[in-house]
């Protein structure tokens, strides 16, 4: 286990290292120059402050360089200041914003799991029935129906025909005077609409993943021995197949971040929330070409650092792995 | 392995029988005849103006309604098709053509060109994709060409480690040992033995990408970074139909339904082949 641990560990930096080159490299091979584009719109810039920027920015110097520069500012999380009129620190924008994609993710990931498990599980135990049938439709349906469009005929009937539910941001306006528990109120009603579309959208890889592994659990001889001994059905399929078949779920757990934060950039500009996802949308129309890096590397890393720890508690929770086959 | 004529016949039979797989099926085979003959289809012309048919609700003679140009909407979604099936296609097979290429060189030689390439497709996999295709295509022109490219790059990583893992189980098997023991080249081995036998999972891998890539497509599309007026696309039919939602329904529902069948008719497709070519958990 600690083998394991120490081997995860040194792996750590050269995916990081390699997430900065990608990084860097996907930004530099646009065409022209984020200082060109920073200023080409205010013609009061002369040459000479052009120059010093591009001074600043060490964009005078070779790329090789240029990544040398950036990747030392880096190590000390130093990420840079937005081109934005604001010009803060790339770091205080996207930290402001990952509580907002978090928690809006988690609860879309806590609601997914409520739902998906039940219908994997479901699904394979009435395998090949009409409900099997059924609920597969379904669990495609919510993949293939694209987000924005969901989002946008939900916002249309029940926000502006029905006028049931806020359309818009996180919280009404002025309602910072509420109390807090009509404050959470309020909120909780502005999430209703994002979250339901981003769980209902990854229903079908958890609970199809779900499906499956049941079926395969199902099939084995201790399955068969546990009903043998004339244990109820219920407790076969919920003690013995289910905590098996969920093993394989947790590294999933992990995989999902990406998608899920990828996915945030259509919801938080549709629904107008302040996440990372609307922050990046925002600074990539606007080339702010630091923001976009920062969002790039803080987003990559979060994935890697979640993946880490998916697969810690997998090897936790797996005595296979736990006592160290491989 | 699609050589052989009992191999197919088997894999058909188990096919046939899943109801949900065969209509996706025929819907993915209508709509490709639906792009092809969309002349034939609609006797309108996509970017026809009439402005004394603006907004008219669906009706016999403009069966999806006209839009805030007065162009006919049908014909609209079903040259739509056309972008989707294309950017579907050329986006996918550029990820199955890298996907395969990595996989199979990882798998068969081992060694630090497998530490390597693998540990290319971790990083890869840290990035949420759709951020790395914004931003890539947010700075260039707007091209249906770029965004083709983009996709098929950002979407090789899983066909990679789908291939890898066949490759290990097929690189010991006794056909290829022996084909190494008549002194076949590493090549030879590998495009003659290998790879017909690693491509089942690949079929399915792609079919299931045809549906994503189609879905990334109206995405961009729909933020505005993606196939450009007027050339149509579900995606920025959607997008300009969104802004007269409250007495034109028609312009937004249409292009997100063709979207949703599109898609999930490939998913029912992919699922089917899978369940066809992998019977494991179907007996």
């Amino acid at each position: 286990m600690a083998i394991y641990l120490l081997k995860r560990i040194a792996l750590l930096l050269p995916l990081l290292l390699g997430i900065t080159l990608i990084t860097f490299t996907v930004i530099h091979l646009a065409p022209g120059e984020p200082v060109e584009m920073q200023t080409s719109m205010s013609p009061k810039i002369t040459a000479e402050t052009r120059q010093r920027l591009r001074e600043y920015y060490g964009l005078d110097k070779p790329l090789y360089v240029q990544y040398g520069l950036w990747l030392g500012r880096l190590a000390t999380l130093d990420f840079g200041r937005s081109f934005a009129p604001d010009n803060r620190p790339v770091l205080d924008k996207i930290k402001e914003r990952i509580p907002v994609t978090l928690s809006l993710n988690l609860m879309a990931m806590i609601v997914e799991f409520g739902l998906a498990l039940p219908i994997g599980i479901l699904a394979a135990v009435r395998r090949n029935t009409l409900l099997d049938k059924g609920l597969t439709l379904f669990v495609f349906l919510g993949f293939a129906i694209p987000t924005f469009w969901l989002a946008l005929l939900l916002m249309y009937f029940f926000g502006v025909k029905l006028e049931w539910l806020p359309v818009s941001g996180l919280h009404s306006l002025g309602s910072e005077r509420l109390s807090f528990v009509p404050w959470l109120l309020d909120m909780a009603r502005h999430l209703i609409l994002p979250v339901g579309v981003a769980s209902f959208g990854s229903l079908a890889g958890l609970s199809r993943y779900t499906r499956s592994t049941m079926l395969e659990v199902i099939g084995q001889d201790y399955i068969t021995t546990a009903r043998a001994k004339g244990l109820p059905e219920r407790v076969v399929i919920l003690k013995h197949a289910l905590r098996n078949a969920l093993l394989p779920v947790i590294t999933l757990l992990g995989f999902s971040l990406p998608g899920l934060i990828g996915g945030s950039v259509i919801f938080e500009t549709i629904f107008a929330i302040p996440g990372m996802g609307q922050l990046f949308f925002m600074g990539v129309m606007a080339r702010d070409y630091p923001l976009v890096m920062g969002i790039l590397v803080i987003g990559a890393g979060l994935t890697l650092v979640g993946n880490l720890l998916a697969d810690l508690c997998y090897a936790l929770a797996d005595p296979r792995i736990r006592h160290g086959g491989r | 392995m699609i050589r052989n004529s009992y191999f197919i016949s088997v894999v058909w039979n188990r096919f046939r029988r899943n109801r949900l797989a065969l209509a996706g099926g025929v819907v993915v085979i209508a709509l490709f005849l639906l792009s092809f003959l969309a002349p034939l289809v609609t006797p309108y012309d996509p970017s026809h103006l009439d402005a004394w048919h603006v907004l008219l609700p669906p009706s016999a003679r403009h069966w999806f309604g006209t839009d805030e140009l007065g162009r006919d909407v049908f014909t609209r979604v079903i040259y739509g098709s056309r972008v989707s099936l294309k950017v579907g296609f050329v986006a996918v097979g550029l990820a199955l053509l890298i996907g395969t290429s990595v996989g199979l060189v990882a798998g068969f030689y081992g060694g630090w060109a497998d530490s390597i390439l693998m540990r290319l497709v971790d990083i890869m996999l840290c990035f949420p994709t759709f951020f790395l295709i914004l931003a890539v295509i947010a700075m260039l022109e707007p091209s249906i060409w770029y965004i083709m490219i983009i996709i098929g790059l950002t979407g090789w990583m899983g066909v990679a480690r789908l291939v890898r893992a066949e490759v290990l189980t097929l690189r010991e098997r006794e056909f290829v040992l022996a084909a190494r023991g008549l002194g076949a080249s590493d090549f030879r081995i590998i495009v003659h033995h290998i790879l017909p036998n690693a491509l089942s999972p690949v079929l399915v891998t792609a079919t299931l990408g045809v549906a994503g890539a189609i879905l990334t497509e109206s995405a961009l599309s729909f933020l505005g970074i993606g196939v450009q007026p007027p050339t149509p696309s579900w995606g920025n039919i959607l997008t300009a139909g969104k802004e007269y939602i409250e007495f034109a329904w028609w312009l937004s529902l249409f292009p997100g339904l063709a979207i949703l069948v599109t898609v999930l008719a490939y998913n029912l497709l992919g699922e089917g082949l899978r369940d066809a070519l992998d019977p494991r958990l179907n007996r």
